[in-house]
């Protein structure tokens, strides 16, 4: 075997320990969640509100001074730098729970990356050549996507729980399921397509991941106004999960735009597919299992960008389409690799 | 199939998915003409054409195509496997029928998932050309002119501009400052205050557009690909080539327009060396084929070297690397006769190509003392009491296992395969000797040796060549397919990163003289009122619009002035409403 041993060996390693981490930053992130109050967004949402009133009262007393009379109070809101929120001053102790959550996720992003870097350099090719190291790969894209999203929005913080918690998963399946050793590529697979397609649909792959999660929190979300609305709001139990959540509106706008980013680089993954599959098996489509399927998802999303634009399909209608497309995603990936014999089963499980 | 911009204008939208709209009033001085329009199987027509085009039979038909396919990934495919879909038939007795008369083997070939297609892209060009239409239109139409309250928008400041200066003159500046890529007409207005109506972010529709309409080219370019394409495949042994003609090819498939025999007329002269390298487990690390080749019959012999991913590539065909085996040559010497020397390409059986194959030698017709051969060739061979099983695809330890029968090989009663002896001459040959094939003898054979049969006939397994299986493709359109395609990422970008926004900026002259005059003795200034609007996915435009109002302060307070006294923005009051928390509640 080709491959270098103890290198492989070590990343396997990493492998795991990141799991575990993940595991433990998922267990703080949903002690945020529980123990620490209702979440940043519900709070600056609660903080900001009287805070509006008091600037337009005052702009409505002393307008003399500064304004024509007709300038309404929403002109005197403040608009450069934020308003100092001071829930986030104060340091709950669920604040620091999730602080430390994030601290902790990063170093599992880090032994992941080593992991799959290592693991590359121990076979000397990208490390992605099979399903193990696809799903490795797609799950360090998810994390680093939830991370980027902190970056921007901070307040989404207290949900890292729901966004690692399917990583672990496919993680964790990866390293018992589909481990295979660490070994060279068959030739059909020596290419540089390898790098760009794989690595287009992993993180596309990863990121409509992500949008699945906002659009589950969403659909949990949405049904909790419906029955806030009908003033039966459950109070208690896995049900109120819901009232902790970010408002349903931005949860369905977060997951549009994980799919509005995802789309292009799917397409693109999959022309890429094409491309290589012209040089390779000798026509750019086939209906192979896979290629069938990588239609099916991409026909679906499609669906639901669609789906987002038509009236009497927003809303809860487009998240299930959402869902759907995932579930195709998931199949495309789960059963066709594995189960259906095509041109794509490189899991390198069945040889 | 109205696309993806959720941000349409709203009559774009409308005129998109016209059975949305209200049908016309009717009018009283309506002709029978017009009635019948109306009301008439023309109004049927329409009204049907209406929903076809509408954004939800373009969901339904997405919907159905998707799971149109599945079948097609679950169930054996003709095109694709066609022993397996056999076998699958004829286990399923009359539920394997069934499935085949309606197409369930051969889906992506199927009239009804054609019928689904079809009817997406008829819905999609009838979304289309009105769109179209529209958006060439919205070019050349104006910005809208300002709402009378700006400050009523999602994004909207105001401020003054001290000193004593037309409206007109800060809006030229302000024009400026908003820079070329805003579409913008400064406007005035009664009362003395002067407007600008900017608008960015049209290629969001552009790049709509132009998704669709490369997603229909690039379906054109596979049609065309598909009916005047064709492909071959063909065996060759090393040591020798073939020429493009539609004879040589061991299977041929073409489109319905492809017109037969006219394929390019290059040749691949000779396959000079096939070589498969193999790791130290057995796992293939690499294949390639040296080929010599000529582009046409009085060109230049060429080199090339053929592998897995890299095809020859000729003027229009293409030539792939598609399989490899092995292929021995055998000579049968019979008593005082001349030596014959005979190579078989052998069809692997495992992945250790363990092979089989059969050598034919034919006597005169009726003689009935043609010689069949029946071998197994296992490159790397184990032998379990007699029988051998290759235990790697690397050739290490060759042996060919020969069944040698004399008799009749039925060859002038119809073609059989070139891959093994009838089946039915040899059980012909159990029944009566005389017509049929009957087994001499059985022997396995290392490289070099020789068996004897009992008539004194010698079959020598002399050496080993390896075979490359060639395809030779041909489509007619995939350049313009691969643009396409390009193209359609791009639109993709387009339509689903930009965001048509408007900003409107509108002046107010103030204070000493001015319209909107403050208490007497107020300094003359000027009133500015800043809106913006983003349609539906807001993004990054408050962020956006902050710039822009920044911009925009600095050079109003920047400007050189019409009057000697030099103005300054006065900063106080004026604020957008730009809170934290723009993940939510918009």
């Amino acid at each position: 075997m080709a491959a270098n041993e103890s290198l492989a060996r070590l990343s396997d390693v990493l492998f795991t320990t990141s799991i575990a981490t993940y595991a433990v930053a998922m267990c703080f992130y949903t002690a945020e969640y529980a123990f620490g109050r209702k979440g940043y967004v519900a709070s600056t949402a609660a903080a900001t509100a009287p805070r509006r009133e008091l600037v337009s009262v005052g702009a409505s007393t002393g307008g003399g001074t500064v304004a024509t009379a007709d300038v309404p109070a929403a002109a005197l809101r403040p608009a450069f730098g934020k308003i100092d929120n001071p829930v986030r001053k104060a340091h709950s102790s669920g604040d620091r729970l999730g602080v430390l959550a994030v601290v902790i996720t990063v170093i599992g992003v880090i032994l992941h990356g080593t992991s799959v870097t290592l693991r590359g350099i121990a076979v000397d090719r990208v490390p992605w050549g099979n399903m193990y190291e696809f799903a490795a790969i797609a799950g360090l894209v998810a994390v680093l996507a939830f991370l980027a999203t902190l970056i921007k929005l901070p307040q989404l913080r207290y949900l890292g729980g729901f966004a690692l918690f399917p990583v672990v998963i496919v993680m964790f399946l990866a390293g018992t399921v589909w481990y295979v050793q660490a070994s060279p590529l068959v030739p059909a697979l020596q290419s540089y397509w390898l790098a760009i397609h794989v690595s287009a649909a992993a993180s596309s792959e990863g990121v409509l991941m992500t949008s699945t999660v906002l659009t589950v929190l969403y659909l949990v979300r949405s049904r909790y106004d419906r029955l806030a609305a009908a003033g039966e709001a459950p109070q208690s139990g896995w049900r109120a999960i819901g009232s902790r959540l970010p408002a349903a509106a931005s949860l369905d706008k977060g997951a549009y735009r994980a799919v509005a980013f995802a789309f292009p680089i799917y397409t693109f993954a999959v022309i890429c597919g094409a491309i290589w599959a012209e040089a390779a098996w000798g026509r750019y489509w086939g209906w192979d299992p896979k290629e069938v399927w990588a239609f099916i998802v991409w026909v679906i999303y499609a669906a639901y960008l669609h789906a987002r634009a038509t009236a009497g399909w927003k809303g809860r209608a487009a998240a299930w389409i959402n869902i759907v497309g995932f579930g195709a995603m998931t199949f495309n990936f789960f059963v066709v690799n594995v189960v259906i014999a095509g041109l794509h089963s490189y899991s390198g499980l069945n040889s | 199939m109205t696309g993806t911009a959720t941000d349409a204008p709203p009559d774009a939208g409308s005129a998109a998915q016209p059975s949305a709209q209200p049908s016309a009033q009717s009018r009283p001085t309506e002709t029978a003409l017009q009635r019948i329009i109306r009301h008439g199987p023309v109004a049927g027509v329409r009204k049907l054409w209406r929903r076809l085009i509408s954004m939800r039979t373009a969901l339904v038909l997405l919907f159905l195509l998707a799971i149109a396919a599945v079948p097609g990934s679950l169930l054996p495919q003709r095109n694709l496997n066609p022993l397996r879909t056999q076998q699958y038939i004829d286990q399923h007795g009359a539920w394997g029928t069934f499935l085949d008369r309606i197409g369930m083997f051969d889906v992506f070939g199927s009239a009804w998932f054609a019928a689904i297609y079809l009817l997406l892209f008829v819905s999609l060009i009838g979304c289309l050309v009105p769109r179209i239409r529209l958006y060439a239109k919205s070019l050349r139409t104006k910005p809208l002119p300002a709402p009378r309250n700006l400050l009523r928008l999602p994004e909207s400041t105001g401020f003054d501009v001290l000193g004593e200066r037309s409206a007109a003159d800060l809006a030229a500046v302000a024009r400026a400052s908003l820079g070329r890529r805003w579409r913008a007409i400064v406007r005035e207005e009664p009362g003395g205050s002067v407007a600008i109506a900017a608008e960015k972010g049209y290629s969001r529709e552009a790049g709509n557009l132009l998704f669709h309409l490369s997603l229909l080219t690039l379906l054109i370019c596979i049609a065309i690909g598909n009916l005047f394409g064709y492909q071959g495949t063909v065996l060759v042994t090393e040591g020798r080539g073939f020429c493009n003609s539609v004879l040589t090819y061991d299977s041929f498939k073409s489109g319905r327009l492809a017109q037969d025999g006219q394929v390019a007329p290059f040749c691949i002269d000779t396959l000079n060396d096939f070589q498969a390298t193999y790791r130290a487990d057995g796992s293939a690390s690499d294949f390639r084929a040296d080929i010599t080749y000529s582009r046409s019959v009085d060109s230049a012999p060429e080199q090339y070297r053929l592998k897995v991913n890299s095809p020859l590539r000729l003027e229009g065909d293409r030539v792939y690397l598609l399989s490899h085996g092995y292929t021995p040559v055998i000579t049968v010497t019979r008593p005082g006769q001349p030596p014959l020397t005979s190579e078989a390409a052998f069809v692997p059986a495992d992945l250790n190509y363990t092979s089989e194959g059969a050598f034919k030698f034919a006597g005169p017709v009726g003689a009935g003392n043609d010689i069949g051969v029946e071998g197994i060739f296992a490159p790397t061979s184990v032998d379990h009491g007699g029988v051998i099983v290759s235990t790697s695809p690397k050739l290490g330890n060759p042996v060919l296992g020969l069944i040698v029968y004399t008799g009749d090989l039925g060859l002038q009663l119809g073609p059989q395969s070139v891959y093994s002896l009838s089946a039915t001459q040899k059980d012909e040959g159990k029944a009566d000797p005389s017509t049929g094939l009957v087994v001499q003898d059985r022997q396995n054979l290392a490289m070099g040796e020789t068996m004897t049969l009992a008539d004194g006939t010698t079959v020598t397994f002399d050496s080993v060549k390896e075979w490359a299986s060639l395809q030779v493709s041909h489509d007619p359109s995939q350049r313009e397919l691969l643009i396409a395609a390009v193209l359609m990422v791009a639109g993709l970008l387009g339509s689903l990163a930009i965001r048509r926004r408007r900003i409107w900026v509108r002046f107010s002259p103030a204070g000493a003289g001015g319209a909107a005059a403050g208490a007497p003795g107020d300094p003359a200034r000027t009133v500015v009122s800043v809106g913006g609007l983003a349609r539906s996915d807001s993004g990054s435009f408050p962020e956006e619009f902050r710039n822009v109002i920044e911009r925009l302060r600095a050079d109003l307070a920047g400007a050189p002035p019409s009057t000697a006294e030099s103005p300054s923005t006065s900063e106080l009051p004026s604020t957008a409403q730009t809170g934290p928390t723009r993940i939510d509640e918009e």
